[in-house]
């Protein structure tokens, strides 16, 4: 091949070759970085009786750029019991849920990735399956399950173990069962994948040098599984912590979630601003875990 | 490890344990559905009259194409962005805007909704009093927000399958004179497929289930099956709603088992070509 022809297609090549790279780019910055430039624009502007209802932060009046920069908003989240403890409560129910998931999904993705190949496909399917079909109508399940006349009190007080119905819905318990419930799939996922590349040559290693079944399972088995915990945990925790569904059709009044709080900020008190800085200040409690998962997902990447 | 003798494990009970906790209630919904009560909770004997209601309710019928419209798009367009960034991700090496790429992927994998939603409401507002477009949210701007956090889920389906296949072949075809180009429609593209059509259904039903993001960026009018689903469940339990979600469960069960029996058949069928080879 003549050099000149040689170097013209590798040019081409390299053009395309960033075209390429700049579509699956160009559509998430516009998409998905430039709305949280926008979000922290807005949550720094001041709340207007207007269409949209907040103010502009810069102004060119007069001749003059008026920067107008107003940190109200977040003075106004800090000052408000409220929302402090809408932010804790969504914390400790979030951190809640996922080390109940963890201690159901362990065992579980452990159990799975013991078994036959075709039993492996089996139960991963039928792990992931309800997932696939619809978050919302699998919390309006427990809706009709943990109500005061529900099938759960209805099953205890047959059963002669209470008396009076017991107060499910509408209670913290409510919001657990439901997160787990709804999040159980995306804890046992990562568990299972990285406990069926588990090398069972490790563990026949330990107990041949004599070490006993739970040691070698602290010392060999957990370690090897933390991506698993650590990706697994994340799924859970991350997610939940914004949640608003779970908390608005089984929670109550006492189980206060900032998902919710931002929901009706934003849509029955139509303060956009404020809703704004609720979400700022939600991303940024939540950068740790993120990061921590996405060093976690990228490893995976570049494997 | 073999040797043990037969005796009931405590993983192994936790297992059905934890898949009884996952089907118990979505069967306690079917079965309800088919309860002549309008009490969910009291049984009253058998009925399919949730069923007639459901079809006759023009509301739910309506959201239901309009879902199954926006799942459609979304899902098409995701497979064929999360496909790219998936492929640049592992097949490019070193390249400018890879970190703020690989970020971007898999950030609204746990991106709570809610900022999500918002924050892609606040770009369309503001994108409509600059350019004037999107002039109303709707069906457009669902599509968009549906597209962008379900090619997320997409890219990391097709770039696990991508890791997994034999670079040789597609070294051997570049070898060979293929372009890239090529390379990729016709060498490629064939081993991911299965990983293309996961992906694709895994998008189809994030789109198809979303209520919150929907609810944020869509506009008066255009209502998905979620939003109305939630409008009706927030005022209490209705038979109507199981009869619906006894629907859903029964297409996504069938949907499932058509899907394992064919990736059987085909690792059959690969299982037998090794052999005939090996042979």
């Amino acid at each position: 091949m003549m050099p000149s022809r040689l170097s013209a297609m590798l040019k081409r090549w390299q053009l395309g070759r960033r075209a390429v790279i700049a579509l699956p780019l160009v559509w998430l910055t516009l998409f998905f970085l430039l709305p949280f430039v926008l979000v922290l624009k807005i949550s720094l502007s001041e709340a207007a009786i207007a269409v949209p209802p907040y103010g502009a932060l810069v102004e060119y009046v007069d001749q003059t750029l008026n920067i107008a920069l107003n940190l109200g908003n977040y003075l106004f989240l800090a000052s408000d019991s409220l929302y402090v403890a809408a932010y804790w409560g969504s914390l400790k129910t979030a951190f809640i849920a996922t080390l109940v998931c963890l201690l159901i999904g362990y065992p579980m993705a452990y159990a799975m990735a013991r078994t036959s190949a075709r039993w492996q496909m089996i139960l991963l399917l039928l792990v992931m399956l309800p997932s696939w079909t619809s978050f919302l109508i699998r919390i309006y399940a427990w809706m009709g399950i943990l109500g005061n006349s529900g099938l759960l009190n209805n099953l205890l007080l047959g059963l002669g173990l209470i008396d009076a119905p017991l107060r499910m819905m509408n209670t913290q318990f409510a919001v657990i069962i439901g997160i787990v419930y709804a999040y159980l799939p995306f804890m046992v996922l990562p568990l299972y994948a990285h406990l069926t590349r588990l090398d069972n040559a490790l563990l026949e290693a330990a107990s041949d040098l004599g070490s006993r079944k739970l040691n070698t399972f602290i010392k060999v088995t957990l370690p090897l599984s933390m991506g698993g915990i650590i990706a697994g945990s994340m799924l859970v925790f991350i997610p939940a912590v914004g949640e608003f569904v779970i908390p608005e059709l089984l929670g109550g009044p006492d189980t206060l979630m900032i998902g919710k709080v931002l929901w009706e900020e934003f849509f029955n008190n139509r303060d956009w601003p404020v809703a704004s800085a609720l979400a700022m200040v939600m991303l940024l409690l939540l950068l740790i875990p993120i990061v921590w998962f996405h060093r976690y997902q990228s490893r995976e990447f570049n494997e | 490890m073999s040797l043990a003798r037969p005796r009931i494990r405590f993983t192994s009970v936790m297992l059905v344990m934890g898949l009884l906790f996952l089907y118990v209630p979505m069967l306690v919904l079917v079965v309800y559905s088919f309860n002549a009560s309008k009490l969910v909770t009291v049984w009253s004997g058998f009925s399919t009259q949730w069923y007639g209601e459901l079809f006759r309710d023009e509301q739910i019928l309506s959201a239901i194409w309009m879902s199954l419209r926006i799942a459609f798009f979304s899902a098409s367009m995701a497979v064929c962005l999360g496909t790219i960034a998936a492929f640049v991700m592992t097949r490019y090496g070193r390249f400018r805007g890879k970190t703020a790429l690989s970020t971007m992927v898999t950030a609204p994998l746990v991106m709570p909704e809610v900022i999500t939603g918002l924050s892609l409401l606040l770009l369309f507002v503001q994108m409509a009093q600059i350019t004037g477009w999107p002039a109303d949210r709707g069906m457009m701007t669902i599509w968009i927000a549906h597209t962008t956090f379900c090619s997320a889920y997409v890219a990391v389906v097709v770039a696990s399958r991508l890791r997994e296949i034999d670079l040789s072949i597609e070294e051997a075809a570049m070898d060979l004179g293929s372009p890239p180009m090529k390379t990729f429609f016709w060498v490629t593209l064939p081993i991911i497929s299965p990983a293309l059509a996961a992906g694709w259904l895994l998008a189809f039903t994030l789109s198809l289930d979303d209520l919150v993001i929907a609810s944020f960026v869509s506009g008066p009018g255009a209502n998905t099956l979620p939003m109305v689903v939630f409008s009706s469940v927030r005022m209490g339990v209705s038979p109507k709603i199981n009869a619906l979600a006894t629907l859903i469960i029964l297409t996504v069960s069938l949907a499932t088992l058509v899907a394992w029996y064919v990736m059987r058949r085909n690792e059959a069928k690969r299982k037998q070509l090794l052999k005939a080879t090996a042979d």
